[in-house]
């Protein structure tokens, strides 16, 4: 196999608006390219994490190389490159673009393209990929492909009159598929002669090889002993093991040379030394340049994480941190709570991101975690020249200090039929949008442009945009810059103690309705006590809203029943396992859920 | 000798009523006869645990046990007597309803040895009974009262229901008056507050009843209870229990101070009963079929640690409004109650829903609305 020529190589990448079938046509690839038996297929090969199964999204880049014997005689290898769909995992797309030469684009054929699969293709355009369309879901009813053709050709300029007509689902077509990747996509380029050029494209951690390297060899070779640097962080380690992707396993070869895409092992302990992006190149014999396209990745969302038993807090850093080995985009650092004590302040590329590695913390490290309001880095300019990058809202100096305040703002694309155009510009203007433009991609649909505080888009946008939009409208966007805004500090008093995990940052014009919306769901939340707690939401010292837990009437078992102590029993140790997951806060026990509130102040 | 209490559950009743959850159903002649000489079976097959007790009580729960023949009681009675001490005093109570007994049969249940009733009224206005689903009217109960003294019964208690759907103060006040005007007057009131359980007819029909007193009404229907029944000589010694001096239930009491003398023990006999036995609590199934055939009916059998006994020492205890001894604690477990409870004894003290008065720690008048809130901080 190793001696199978370059020009019988494929690195390609499946990119489509998500739900068009994606994951199911790479394992239709999979399947058919006799790698596995449709026996040993468990749905969605690529999707590895029990969480990208379960919410039917891809979070990582995974990569599986396959055999493929085509109608010409000659053997191909495909190295098929899977991509996150979710705009939170843009940087990790574009990265794994960059180790392909090719691009399938999927569209459904009932729905055509969408937002996803306009900023997904230009995204592929951008990287030089060769990309040719698929139409997929030819067997549903409502299925409308010579439209779709022609809706490709028009809105994105691509050839789709001989794109292949397919049904993942079924099985439909994928002969096709593989013959058009065969004919369309590019042999990869490159000369083994030259000096080792390798793009770092994802990595994990793993516990027994150390750091396991994803990368596509661009000029040169690597194989076992050959010491190896990383251009952006200069560190140098001696390969250990080389090889390629089979089915959820990694096979070991000799060496990767130019245009191979496989993975590398050399004992790296810490994710952070192999950035995704980074170039590989050979330490005795160095590559005269990086190859382009490094950045650093930035969280966009931060929030505090807290365990919600405080003797759980080494048992919380050691979680994060082996998760970071596995996801370098994750930022951590200690912080402390006068309401929550020991915690961290976290970063993150999104919402879906902060939610994925929540989850993980919970399941995978059976942790209790208490989330504070999530929020976006705010530039906080001094009167004194200093320019603070805000994280975390209990931070933010005195108003007297700050001469003015920024915040970032997204460049929003929003496609959406024409019936829900109105209702979708009442809600970016109620998110404090600036319209740029309206394009009509056909009669009916159209794409809405806006500029959009990330602030506003980082709770529920994406649910109310659904909801607004009977599921239609689909949703991108990137970090345009910051803007000068008009921003405050939101204070909830509780029983008239300032909650400092409670806080968060605010435009001015929203801070009554959010202030109100938050108390109204903190009374909720908030069990009632043996005395009354008022809720306050204040800003800069002045109480803007108001509720009133009640006091409690009583709390007693009336009954008696008999000698069944056990029942009476249980009651009471369920109340008491109930006070655990309480948070002390003055007199007030406070319940885990209520610091999430803020997360749920949609309209409805 | 050891002290024990002894419980017998009888699962049959006329009609099942909204608001029960207790394991009763209406049954044929035939069920009951069996199960009778299951129960006596069972009765009979454990006295040779219990050789170095003295019965110092029995009792008759449900379902409705007057629903039985007086011959099956007595036969029942006989049992224990012949393989039991039974002490000379022993309350021996039976609960009643009315419309299952006359007084041709209270007068039977009398000579058979029962010596105190339990009559079920709830309430005192008809229409509030016919919503719970109660077979009889206050009419019915006053005929069954008038039968039970007549028959010679001078110990009664009466249990009432607060909180019931379409009740008002004023009723549930005449319902509380009425009781207390009896003549003579019963020696001991039972007033719970209603509790919708799960699994009810009132529980999953709930918006098909009239509105439940809200929470205010509630409140000021439970200060009634007690401000009425203390007026009328009543003393609330338990949450929920009132009696006239020296007429408090006994055997309730071995269930709330098992902790305080650990001497008191209970044994349940019948479907679904439950038994506490020096540190092993065990309870019988509660499947008919599984009863009658009357192998293997303990479940859940568990050992009480010290931990669980302590806590029970303390939840159980509190619930009386004599509230518990630290000279008791330490006898019993040879430990300082401070030692165990520090924090939640002076957390509670110091708002006011626990009182020290020396060597005596109870629940205040407003502790005893919190009791829950309070228990909860005695679990270890």
């Amino acid at each position: 196999m190793s001696q199978i020529s370059q020009s019988h190589i494929r690195n390609f990448c499946i990119v489509a608006h998500i739900d068009h079938g994606k994951s199911t046509l790479a394992d239709r690839i999979i399947e058919k390219t006799g790698l596995l038996t449709s026996r040993e297929m468990q749905d969605q090969v690529l999707d590895n994490m029990d969480l990208e199964r379960e919410r039917g999204i891809t979070i990582k880049a995974q990569a599986v190389r396959t055999v493929y014997k085509a109608q010409d005689g000659d053997e191909y290898i495909l190295n098929l490159i899977d991509t996150p769909g979710h705009v939170d995992f843009n940087y990790e797309v574009s990265r794994a673009l960059a180790a392909c030469d090719g691009a399938i684009l999927v569209v459904d054929a009932a729905q055509g393209i969408e937002a996803q699969t306009l900023a997904n293709v230009y995204l592929a355009l951008d990287h030089n990929l060769d990309v040719f369309p698929v139409i997929n879901k030819i067997d549903l009813p409502s299925a409308r492909p010579d439209w779709v053709k022609n809706e490709i050709e028009d809105v994105i300029g691509l050839e789709a009159q001989d794109a292949p007509l397919i049904s993942a689902k079924n099985g439909v077509g994928i002969e096709d598929v593989l013959e058009a990747i065969v004919h369309k996509i590019p042999a990869p380029g490159g000369k083994a002669e030259n000096p080792l050029q390798a793009l770092i494209f994802d990595s994990f951690y793993d516990s027994y090889k150390g750091v396991i390297v994803f990368c596509r060899v661009m000029e040169g070779r690597v194989a076992k002993g050959t010491k190896i640097k990383m251009l952006a962080t200069g560190a140098v380690f001696e390969t250990v093991e080389v090889g390629y992707f089979g089915a959820g396993q990694l096979i070991p070869c000799d060496e990767l040379s130019a245009g191979m895409v496989g993975y590398l092992t050399a004992s790296i302990k810490n994710v952070k030394d192999t950035t995704v992006g980074d170039t590989v190149t050979d330490a005795d014999r160095p590559c005269a340049s990086p190859l382009p396209g490094y950045k650093k990745v930035q969280p966009m969302v931060y929030c505090g994480l807290y365990p919600a038993d405080g003797a759980k807090y080494p048992d919380l850093r050691d979680a994060l941190e082996k998760l970071q080995l596995n996801d370098a985009s994750l930022f951590y650092e200690p912080e402390t709570s006068i309401a929550l004590g020991f915690g961290f302040r976290c970063g993150f590329l999104g919402l879906l991101h902060l939610e994925i590695i929540q989850e993980r913390l919970e399941r995978e490290y059976n942790l209790d975690l208490v989330t504070t309001a999530p929020g976006v880095v705010y530039k906080v300019y001094k009167t004194n020249g200093e320019v603070i990058e805000l994280t975390n809202p209990s931070n933010l100096p005195d108003p007297s200090e700050i001469a003015y305040m920024e915040e970032p703002i997204v460049n929003a694309e929003i496609m959406v039929t024409t019936e829900f155009i109105g209702s979708i510009m009442e809600l970016c203007q109620e998110r404090r949008g600036r319209y740029i433009s309206m394009e009509y991609v056909e009669e009916t649909r159209a794409v809405l442009k806006y500029e959009l505080p990330l602030n506003e888009i980082i709770y529920d946008f994406f649910d109310a945009l659904k909801s607004r939009s009977r599921g239609y409208a689909s949703f991108d966007y990137d970090l345009k810059g910051y803007e000068k805004s008009e921003l405050v500090k939101l204070d909830i008093l509780i029983n008239k103690e300032e909650v400092d995990a409670l806080s968060f940052i605010v435009h001015k014009e929203s801070a009554y309705e959010r202030g109100r919306r938050m108390c109204e769901k903190l009374k909720d939340e908030i069990p009632r006590h043996l005395f009354e707690i008022p809720i306050q939401a204040a800003v800069g010292g002045k109480v803007i809203a108001r509720e009133t837990v009640k006091a409690m009437r009583k709390d007693v078992l009336a009954k008696c029943y008999g000698g069944d102590i056990t029942r009476k029993k249980k009651l009471l140790e369920k109340q008491k396992e109930g006070k655990k997951r309480m948070r002390q806060i003055g007199n007030v026990e406070i319940p885990q859920k209520a610091f999430m509130a803020v997360l749920k102040l949609d309209n409805e | 000798m050891k002290t024990l209490g002894v419980y017998i559950h009888i699962p049959f009743c006329v009609r099942k009523c909204v608001y029960c959850d207790f394991l009763s159903a209406p049954a044929a002649e035939e069920t009951q006869k069996k199960y009778v000489a299951a129960l006596k079976r069972e009765i009979e097959q454990n006295a040779p645990f219990y050789r170095d007790y003295t019965v110092e009580t029995i009792f008759f729960g449900g379902g409705t046990p007057s629903i039985l023949k007086a011959e099956r009681i007595k036969g029942i009675l006989n049992v224990l007597k012949v393989h039991y001490n039974i002490a000379k005093t022993a309350e021996i109570t039976l609960e009643a309803n009315p419309k299952t007994t006359d007084y041709e049969k209270l007068c039977a249940l009398k000579i058979a040895g029962i010596n105190r009733l339990s009559i079920g009224l709830q309430s005192a206005d008809d229409r509030e009974l016919k919503i719970l689903g109660r077979i009889h009217t206050y009419k019915d109960f006053l005929q069954t009262y008038g039968d039970a003294r007549a028959a010679g019964f001078g110990n009664i208690n009466v249990d009432l229901i607060s909180a019931l759907p379409s009740q008002t103060l004023e009723s549930w006040i005449n319902t509380l008056e009425k009781a207390v005007s009896l003549t003579p007057p019963p020696e001991h009131i039972s007033a719970y507050s209603l509790i919708v359980e799960e699994g009810t007819p009132l529980y999953e029909h709930l918006e098909q009843f009239p509105p439940i007193p809200d929470e205010e009404t509630e409140r000021q229907m439970y200060y009634e209870t007690k401000r009425i029944l203390e007026r009328h000589g009543y003393e609330r010694y338990e949450i929920s229990n009132y009696a006239k001096q020296g007429c408090e239930s006994r055997h309730n009491r071995i269930y709330w101070q098992r902790g305080i003398s650990h001497t008191h023990d209970y044994v349940g006999f019948g479907l679904g009963a439950s038994s506490t036995v020096g540190n092993s609590r065990w309870k019988n199934t509660s499947d008919m079929s599984s009863y009658l055939n009357g192998a293997n009916i303990k479940e859940d059998q568990q050992t009480l640690s010290e931990n669980d006994l302590m806590e029970e020492f303390v939840f159980l205890g509190l619930r009386m409004t004599a509230g518990i001894s630290a000279a008791e604690f330490h006898r019993t477990f040879q430990k300082n109650i401070e030692d165990i409870y520090r924090e939640p004894i002076e957390k509670w003290t110091s708002q006011g829903l626990l009182a020290r008065d020396g060597d005596i720690i109870r629940l205040t008048d407003k502790g005893l609305d919190f009791s829950n809130t309070v228990f909860a901080d005695f679990i270890l």
